[in-house]
C-alpha cells in the first residue's frame, strides 16, 4: 500500500457516496399466497415440519435429538461480524407456496406464479427456455417448486431430487450419509438446520458416471419472517463426476431474515465434485437496514485420490458466515477453494474455508479474493491443518484484498497446524486499493468511471472467475458490475 | 497559418496541488498539426501540465480557461475529454493485474466511438488493428494477452502507452516523457510512431528532457516551462542550446524580455 493513498481515498470516497443507493435488482415479492407457520421453535414444531414433509419416524427423531443438542449450545461470537442478537422465536419456521401442497405433478401444474419469479431471475424452468445442460432444482421458501431434466438425468442413473423426496425414495442413501461430514453438534446453526431443515437438494452419482449435465439448485426466500434452512447432500460414488451450482437471492425487506444452510459433500475414491455458489441475498440498504444473515455450514469429505473443489462469488448478504471446507481423508485426494467475496454498504463477511489434510500426500490450493467498499468489512479467516499422518501434503493459499475507498476494512486470519513436519504450507497474502491511478487511467482512455472499476474488480477477481462453469463466469462478471453500481460516481 | 482555428488555447493557467501552485501563469496556443516540445527542469510542472489537461483527481484549477476545439475543457469531465481526443501518455503507467491489455483497449476504443455515436468494433477488426500496432511499437502480440502494463519493463511500458496512442487516434496527444530510461532502438520506435501518426488535424505536445528524441521527431516549437510557466519559446534549434547550456540561464533572466525577443 502506498502512502498516497490517503489523499486518494479522500476523491475516492466522495464519488462512492454519491450513489452507493443502487437497486437490488432480485428484491421484487412474488405475490403468492402462502401457508406459513407461527413464529416460534419448540418440538411441537419441529413435529410439524415433518409432517408437512410427510417424513418416516426416523427422520423426525434425528431432527429431534439434533434440537436437544441446539437447546445446549451458544451462539458464536467469534466471527468478525456485529450485528443484534437474534430472537429464535421470532422467525417463522415453514413456508411453503399453496400451491404446492398438492404436489403438482408436472411444470403444467405449478402456480404460474411462481415459474414467473423464477423467469424474472434470469431462471425459466420451462425446459425449451432453459439454458441447454443445466439442471435447475428450484427451492422456494422452505419447499422445491420444480426439478427440471429429471428423466434425462435418470437415464444416466443420476438421483437429483428435493432431499425431502429422497428422505422417502431413498432412505438408505440419506440415512447413512445425512450428518457424516457434518456432524449435527458441529456447530449452532448446524444443530438449528438439523432440526428445522425444510428443503434442499440431493444428488447421487453412480459409479464411474460424469454426470451428464450441470446440476444446479436456486434458493429464493419470498415470505417475510422467515427462515430458510435449507440442506444439501451430494454423494458422486467412485470415479464418478459432478459439477453443482447454487444460486441465492430474496426480496428487499426492513428486517433481517435468517438463513442457515447445511450442505454435505461426499467423493468416494477418485471421485469429483465441483461446487459453485453465486450467493447475491439482499445485503440491506446503506444504513444497514434489512438483508440476510447467511450462516452457512459447508463442508466435504474427499476418499482416496478424490477431489472437491468448491467457487463461491458471495456478493449478497447483510451478515455471511461461511467456511467451505474440505476433509482430505483419503491419499492422494486434493481440496480447493476459489472464493470471491464482495461486501459494500454496511455488509460484512467473515468467510474462508478449512482445509484439514489426513491423508499422505493430500493437497489444498485456496485462493480467497476480498473486495470491500462503502462502509463494510469482510474478512477472511482459513485453517490449514496438517495432522500427523499427513506425510507430503501440500498447501497453498493466497488471499487477496481489495479496498474501494477508506472507509471499509479487510481483514485475514490465516490459522495453520502443522503437526507433519513433511507437510509443505505456503501462504500469501496481499491487500492492494483500486487506486487513484488505476483510475485515472481508465478514464483517461474515455472509460466511466463505474466501468473502470468493474474492470479493474473483474480483473482482480479473474483467478477465481476462471473456475465457474463458463455461464455462471459470465453472470459472477454481471453480478459484480450490478454489485458495484454505484459504487463510485 | 495564424488564421487557423487552434486545437488547444491555455490562456494564463493557474493549478495548483494540496495547495500548492505549480503552474503560475502558463499560456500556449495549439493549432492543428503541430508538434510542440516542451523542456524544463525537474519539478517544473510538465507533468502537472498533462494532468490538469486531462483531468486527474486533486489538481485544482485556480484561475485561466482552456479550449480544446472552442469548447471549455474544464467543463468536461475526465472521460469526456477523453472522448473528445484528448491523450495522455504517462510518465509513470500504472499496472490494472488481471486486465488483460486487449480487454482494456478495446473497451477503450469502444467507449469513445460510443461517445462518437459508432456502434462497437468487432472482435475480429479490432484484433486486427491491435496486432498492427503491437508489430508497430516492437512489442510482441503475446503483450495483448498480458495484463495492463502488469510486470512490463520500463521500456515496455512505454511502447504500450504508444500502442494505446495508435489505437485510440486521438486528435490532441500528450506524450509525458516517453522517451526517458528507453535505448536508442526504443526512442526510434517512439519517434517513428509519432512520425506516423502526425496529419494536418492532429497535434502533439512532446515533454521530453533530451533534444535527440527532437532530432527525430523534428517539432514545430520548442518551449521551455520553468517554474510553472514557459519562460522561452523557440524553434527546434532552441533544444540544442538547451542540450548545450542547460536551463539554469533561463531561469535567471526575467523571462518578459527574453520572450518578446
Ligand atoms: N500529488 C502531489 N502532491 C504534492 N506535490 C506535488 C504532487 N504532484 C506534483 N507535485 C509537485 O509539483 C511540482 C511539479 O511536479 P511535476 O509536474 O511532476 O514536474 P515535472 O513533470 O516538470 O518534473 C513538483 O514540485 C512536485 O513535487
Ligand atoms: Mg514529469
Amino acid at each position: 500500500m502506498c502512502l498516497f493513498l490517503a489523499k486518494v481515498g479522500f476523491y475516492m470516497t466522495e464519488q462512492i457516496d454519491k450513489a452507493l443507493a443502487r437497486e437490488y435488482e432480485a428484491g421484487f415479492v412474488s405475490d403468492v399466497e402462502s401457508e406459513t407457520f407461527e413464529p416460534g421453535l419448540d418440538e411441537s414444531v419441529i413435529q410439524r415440519i415433518s409432517e408437512m414433509k410427510g417424513e418416516p419416524e426416523w427422520m423426525l427423531e434425528w431432527r429431534l435429538s439434533a434440537f436437544r443438542e441446539w437447546l445446549k449450545m451458544e451462539e458464536p461470537d467469534w466471527a468478525l461480524v456485529d450485528y443484534p442478537k437474534i430472537d429464535f422465536q421470532a422467525i417463522s419456521y415453514y413456508s411453503a407456496p399453496k400451491s404446492m401442497k398438492d404436489k403438482p405433478k408436472s411444470l403444467d401444474e405449478v402456480d404460474p406464479e411462481l415459474l414467473r419469479t423464477y423467469e424474472k431471475l434470469g431462471i425459466p424452468l420451462i425446459e425449451q427456455q432453459m439454458l441447454a445442460g443445466i439442471a435447475v432444482d428450484a427451492v422456494f421458501d422452505s419447499v422445491s417448486v420444480v426439478t427440471t431434466f429429471r428423466d434425462k438425468l435418470e437415464e444416466a442413473g443420476v438421483i437429483f431430487c428435493p432431499i425431502s423426496e429422497a428422505i422417502k425414495k431413498h432412505p438408505e442413501l440419506v440415512k447413512k450419509y445425512i450428518g457424516s461430514v457434518v456432524p449435527k453438534k458441529d456447530n449452532y446453526y448446524a444443530a438449528l438446520n438439523c432440526a428445522v431443515f425444510t428443503d434442499g437438494s440431493f444428488v447421487y452419482i453412480p459409479k464411474g458416471t460424469r454426470c451428464p449435465m450441470e446440476l444446479s439448485t436456486y434458493f429464493r426466500i419470498n415470505e417475510q419472517n422467515t427462515g430458510q434452512f435449507e440442506r444439501t447432500l451430494i454423494i458422486a460414488d467412485e470415479g464418478s463426476h459432478v459439477s453443482y451450482l447454487e444460486g441465492c437471492t430474496a426480496p428487499q425487506r426492513d428486517e433481517n431474515q435468517l438463513h442457515a444452510a447445511v450442505v454435505e459433500l461426499v467423493a468416494m475414491d477418485n471421485a469429483e465434485i465441483k461446487y459453485s455458489t453465486v450467493q447475491n441475498w439482499y445485503p440491506g440498504d446503506e444504513n444497514g437496514k434489512g438483508g440476510i444473515y447467511n450462516f452457512v455450514t459447508k463442508r466435504g469429505i474427499c476418499h482416496t485420490s478424490a477431489k472437491i473443489s468448491w467457487t463461491q462469488v458471495e456478493t449478497g448478504s447483510a451478515v455471511t458466515w461461511k467456511y467451505p471446507s474440505c476433509i482430505l481423508k483419503g491419499d492422494n485426494s486434493v481440496g480447493e477453494f476459489y472464493s470471491v467475496a464482495l461486501t459494500r454498504g454496511r455488509q460484512q463477511a467473515d468467510t474462508g474455508t478449512k482445509m484439514i489434510h489426513i491423508g499422505k500426500n493430500t493437497k489444498s490450493t485456496i485462493i480467497a479474493k476480498g473486495i470491500s467498499a462503502g462502509k463494510s468489512n469482510g474478512s477472511y479467516r482459513g485453517l490449514v491443518r496438517m495432522n500427523p499422518g499427513a506425510d507430503g501434503a501440500r498447501n497453498f493459499t493466497q488471499c487477496d484484498s481489495l479496498l474501494i475507498g477508506d472507509q471499509c476494512g479487510a481483514h485475514t486470519f490465516p490459522y495453520v497446524e502443522s503437526r507433519n513436519p513433511s507437510a509443505i504450507i505456503e501462504h500469501e497474502a496481499t491487500t492492494s486499493k483500486v487506486s487513484d491511478e488505476q483510475m485515472f487511467l481508465c478514464r483517461q482512455r474515455g472509460l466511466d468511471p463505474e466501468k473502470a472499476v468493474s474492470m479493474i474488480v473483474n480483473g482482480f477477481c479473474k483467478e477465481v472467475f476462471k473456475e465457474l462453469p463458463m455461464e455462471f463466469a459470465v453472470e459472477a462478471g454481471k453480478l459484480l458490475e450490478i454489485s458495484l453500481e454505484g459504487s463510485v460516481g | 497559418m495564424s488564421n487557423t482555428k487552434s486545437l488547444l488555447t491555455i490562456e494564463d493557467l493557474y493549478a495548483s496541488v494540496e495547495e500548492k501552485q505549480i503552474l503560475k501563469g502558463l499560456s500556449l496556443d495549439i493549432k492543428p498539426g503541430e508538434v510542440h516540445a516542451i523542456m524544463g527542469p525537474n519539478g517544473a510542472g510538465k507533468s502537472t501540465l498533462g494532468y490538469v489537461l486531462s483531468g486527474r483527481d486533486g489538481y485544482a484549477v485556480d484561475d485561466g480557461s482552456v479550449t480544446l476545439n472552442g469548447e471549455d475543457l474544464f467543463e468536461m469531465e475526465t472521460e469526456e475529454r477523453a472522448r473528445a481526443g484528448l491523450f495522455l501518455a504517462f510518465q509513470y503507467p500504472v499496472e490494472i493485474p488481471g486486465v488483460s491489455n486487449l480487454e482494456f483497449l478495446k473497451a477503450s476504443v469502444d467507449a469513445q466511438r460510443e461517445a462518437r455515436g459508432e456502434d462497437a468494433i468487432t472482435s475480429a477488426d479490432f484484433l486486427k488493428e491491435a496486432k498492427a500496432a503491437c508489430k508497430q511499437v516492437n512489442l510482441p502480440i503475446s503483450f495483448l494477452k498480458r495484463g495492463v502494463n502488469e510486470g512490463f519493463s520500463g521500456g515496455e511500458k512505454k511502447r504500450n502507452e504508444l500502442m494505446q496512442m495508435l489505437l485510440l487516434k486521438p486528435q490532441l496527444c500528450i506524450l509525458d516523457e516517453t522517451d526517458s530510461g528507453l535505448d536508442i532502438d526504443a526512442l526510434q520506435v517512439v519517434a517513428e510512431g509519432v512520425n506516423s501518426q502526425r496529419s494536418a488535424d492532429r497535434s502533439f505536445i512532446v515533454v521530453t528532457h533530451y533534444q535527440r528524441l527532437l532530432d527525430y521527431i523534428k517539432p514545430d516549437f520548442v518551449h521551455v516551462l520553468s517554474d510553472g510557466k514557459i519562460v522561452k519559446s523557440g524553434d527546434a534549434s532552441l533544444a540544442h542550446e538547451l542540450e548545450a547550456q542547460g536551463y539554469a540561464w533561463l531561469q535567471k533572466e526575467p523571462a518578459e524580455d527574453e520572450l518578446e525577443g
